[in-house]
């Protein structure tokens, strides 16, 4: 274990974890008071990842503020793009096509499934469960050639544009994600016996980090974490946004608001994605994904080349202060990302920039929680917890 | 009659919470208003806890999750300093209430001779980092915070990063931090 140790006065002894322990999953960092094995008390640290997302957003247009949010949740990137254009197209008014609205939920569902297998990889790979990692990764990467092959990339994503998406799904997109859909419910089912009723798994997990409805509440914990404490608030159901009104899904809870819990709601919510994803499909509307408007969406390339028209819509877009102008006036508009309520608070001048863009980020509140659910415990279990909550540092301090 | 059945539909059609807060607060309230089906509600300084605290413990009300804390600095927008007496920033909060399913915007404007308010930490334990953050970003100060820190930018960075008035580049960049003294 690679951490600074020293020893202080009486019997306590100060241990730094992170931030950069491979389990603390990007730079977390908590200074640990110990009484041998238990932890008296922790005081999280943050900031080793702070890139100034935010005062970026004063500076960038509202289509470049796009590549800013793949850098937030990077493990799904898609969410946060969909999340982001939602708010500025609400600030605008603008009515995406429906199937443009089924494509981007389409996408962001299948990137709460990567989202999640991550988690649970890397989650049961903390507690030494070797197999389910390579299982998790195994279906993840079918994922990711999907989405390299939608969005041209596998990490930063920058799929979704204000008005509409970059581009439409390719040829053979619902082929390969409905061998997808297929295979993965075998996988996750072997998950399941690798781990559900696992007296190793049940032992580091149940009763570990346990956090009451009550206080998940007052904590601002949202998303699985908050369901796992029994607290039923799922913003697809509650605030109906893009689409999901459409939909028909199930938001599963859980009782105890432990680590075992949390385990347990995020295993249905892929079942649940799963089928999200299967309707999309069956119920993909033909026609355009973007606004039919050039003058907030590019115009084709063989317009922008070949007509005068095209040509000065696409200058006026892509130039300084001639593209995408909300008026003046300011939203909030939350998403459920996988892990949780992501906001986006933007206050507009009515200038082609962003006066302020504050996003709520989920990490932000999971992390805080951390002391209030280790404190009393032992070592070990920091990293179930930490593991279960699933804090992406780059959201946390964006 | 005509006159006064448009007056009580008027008064219906305004939001519980608006008609709520109105009643209680009355001159504290300097704005309400709704705009992209959002309601945002304007308070002095002095009663934005007394207001947080009566949102919460409301029972019809009963706005008990705290969203978001955040500030803006709106010195570069002139008819918003205008209106609130030229007071800099703005601190915002953002509640929901999960009995209700409906959501609230506080803001509240600060002036910049007299940068602090009052901590709602002991409403929702949420809003500990959350006012961390907007102290680190725009050194505003929260009184009766527990352990109002600088978490994101290091302890010893000068100036606050979201201000108007900070570029965003050049100053307190990396290449001009000072590793050796920290060392040491």
């Amino acid at each position: 274990m690679q951490a600074d140790m020293e020893r202080v006065a009486g019997e306590k002894m100060i241990l730094n974890f992170g931030p950069q322990h491979p389990a603390t999953h990007g730079t977390l960092r908590l200074v640990l008071e110990l009484d041998g094995e238990t932890v008296l008390k922790a005081t999280p640290h943050l900031g080793y990842l702070h890139t100034g997302f935010e005062k970026l957003g004063e500076h960038l247009d509202y289509n470049q503020y796009i590549v800013v949010t793949d850098r937030m949740n990077y493990l799904s990137p898609l969410s946060n793009n969909f999340g982001y254009v939602l708010a500025v197209e609400k600030l605008l008014g603008l009515e995406v096509p429906k199937r443009g609205e089924y494509v981007r939920v389409l996408m962001a569902e299948l990137s709460r499934l990567a989202d999640h297998l991550l988690w649970l990889g890397m989650g049961a790979l903390d507690l030494g469960a070797f197999t389910a990692f390579l299982y998790g990764f195994r279906e993840r990467e079918k994922l990711y050639s999907i989405f390299e092959k939608t969005t041209g990339a596998r990490l930063t994503t920058s799929y979704t544009r204000v008005g509409g998406v970059l581009r439409d799904l390719y040829d053979g997109f619902e082929e390969e994600v409905r061998t997808f859909l297929s295979e993965f419910p075998k996988t996750l089912k072997e998950v399941h016996t690798l781990l559900t009723r696992n007296r190793i798994w049940m032992d580091r997990t149940k009763e570990v980090g346990v956090i009451s409805g009550e206080d998940a509440i007052s904590y601002g914990l949202t998303g699985p974490c908050l369901r796992a404490s029994g607290i039923e608030h799922d913003l697809r159901k509650a605030e109906p946004y893009s689409c999901y009104e459409d939909f028909d899904f199930e938001v599963p809870v859980g009782m105890n608001g432990d680590v075992y819990d949390r385990y347990l709601v995020r295993m249905e919510e892929m079942v649940q994605s799963c089928h999200l994803v299967r309707q999309a499909l069956d119920n993909l509307p033909e026609g355009p994904v973007n606004v039919p408007d050039n003058k907030i969406i590019l115009p084709e390339k063989e317009d922008a080349y070949g007509h005068i028209e095209g040509l000065i819509h696409h200058f006026k877009i892509i130039m300084d202060g001639h593209g995408v102008q909300p008026p003046r006036g300011e939203i909030y508009s939350a998403t459920e990302s996988p892990n949780g309520e992501l906001g986006f608070y933007i206050v507009s001048d009515g200038s082609g920039t962003a006066y302020r863009i504050r996003i709520r980020p989920p990490s932000l509140l999971q992390f805080q929680v951390v002391p209030h659910m280790i404190e009393g415990g032992m070592v070990s279990d920091i990293v179930a917890v930490l593991g279960s909550l699933n804090i992406i540092a780059g959201e946390l301090d964006r | 009659m005509s006159e006064e059945e448009k007056d009580t539909t008027a008064e219906d059609s305004s939001p519980l919470v608006f008609q709520k807060a109105k009643d209680k607060f009355q001159d504290a309230i300097l704005d309400l208003s709704e705009e992209l089906s959002e309601l945002t509600l304007v308070v002095r300084k002095d009663f934005a806890y007394e207001l947080l605290e009566y949102l919460k413990s409301d029972a019809d009300l009963s706005y008990n999750f705290l969203v978001d804390v955040t500030a803006v600095d709106y010195s570069l927008m002139e008819d918003v300093l205008t209106k609130y007496d030229y007071a800099r920033f703005m601190v915002v909060y953002h509640l929901y209430s999960y009995k209700t399913g409906h959501r609230v915007r506080v803001k509240t404007p600060i002036h910049e001779k007299e940068l602090s308010i009052r901590s709602v930490t002991s409403l929702w334990k949420s809003a500990g980092w959350l006012e961390c953050e907007t102290y680190d970003m725009f050194g505003i100060t929260f009184e009766n915070h527990p352990d109002l820190r600088r978490i994101l930018m290091p302890d010893d960075f000068e100036g606050y990063p979201l201000c108007k008035d900070y570029p965003l580049r050049g100053r307190g960049e990396r290449e001009t931090f000072d590793f050796e003294r920290q060392n040491a």
